[in-house]
């Protein structure tokens, strides 16, 4: 259908994590799309977690709160200082969330070209330790389909793993 | 992470069976003594403590010192790389993400809409 989709995440070093992806869109039009709290409540959310508050400043100097409601009511509170702010090209903030240690630097960049945006995310943590830590926790909510996932493995795997 | 590594090997085969696979689960709540984990399988707890040995040589969970308790707990790395943390983010992102396509297409359409009439009034 169109030239764009399929994320790309890599880990460039031991305490950053890599995402790049196109969308099929004007640069100023993805660039709303990750700092309007009207159209973040519309995609944002991971682990069929859905956006409940979104509020802050996006601008230079600004900040934001989001908390993310998941399926079972559980919530999770997250925030950002906005430490640039360069529509609709560049954003770096810090990130940090409630109830887990640790911080990240994120970085994002908006390039289009011929109407495609590409969006490279980069998450910078303290350390390796609290990067895995943050993803791992991210994981715990999403621990039932976790394991779904790993028992759809199992069940595939080799016979000689299956009976061990 | 490797994917061939042996410790893999052994998480994998570890968590072939579906009591271990449950006592994780628990685990990834808080750490537990062999006495709680037993109670809610209707296992003994020699036969827990099997399974637990099986999970401790994977390096899935480890044990506390206390000689009373030695309380069970998770080990998140070897179970993150036993899931492959990478692609489940990635999934997790690239579903965030469709949804932004689909957002943008929207958009898109909807900038259309407004553009459309302004630039060719006599239409209406």
């Amino acid at each position: 259908m169109r030239n764009t989709g399929t994320l790309k995440v890599t880990t460039p070093s031991d305490r950053e994590i890599k995402m790049v992806r196109v969308f099929d869109a004007p640069r100023s039009m993805v660039f709303d799309a990750f700092t309007k709290c009207e159209l973040l409540k519309r995609w944002f959310g991971p682990h069929g977690f859905s956006l409940s508050v979104c509020e802050g400043q996006f601008r230079p100097g600004g900040w934001w709160r989001f908390v993310v409601r998941g399926p079972d009511g559980s919530e999770m509170g997250m925030r950002g200082a906005i430490r640039e702010w360069s529509a609709p090209e560049r954003l770096v903030h810090v990130e940090t969330f409630d109830d887990y240690p640790g911080e990240a630097l994120v970085t994002t960049t908006f390039v289009e070209e011929r109407g495609k945006t590409t969006v490279t995310i980069t998450l910078l943590y303290e350390s390796k330790e609290i990067r895995d830590a943050v993803v791992q926790s991210g994981m715990e909510h999403g621990a039932a389909e976790s394991y779904d996932r790993l028992n759809e493995y199992l069940a595939d795997a080799s016979p000689t793993v299956a009976k061990a | 992470m490797n994917l061939a590594s042996p410790h893999l090997d052994a998480a994998f085969a570890a968590l072939a069976d579906p009591t271990r696979r449950a006592i994780v689960a628990r685990l990834a709540l808080g750490e537990a003594t062999v006495m709680e984990l037993a109670q809610p399988f209707d296992m003994s707890q020699p036969a827990i403590s099997k399974h637990l040995k099986v999970l401790e040589n994977a390096g899935l969970i480890s044990r506390g010192r206390d000689a009373q308790r030695r309380p069970c707990r998770l080990e998140p790395q070897v179970l993150a790389d036993a899931s492959g943390w990478l692609d489940h983010y990635r999934d997790v992102w690239e579903r965030n993400f469709r949804r932004l396509d689909a957002l943008l297409e929207e958009m898109k359409g909807e900038a259309k809409k407004k553009s459309t009439p302004r630039r060719s009034p006599k239409k209406d």
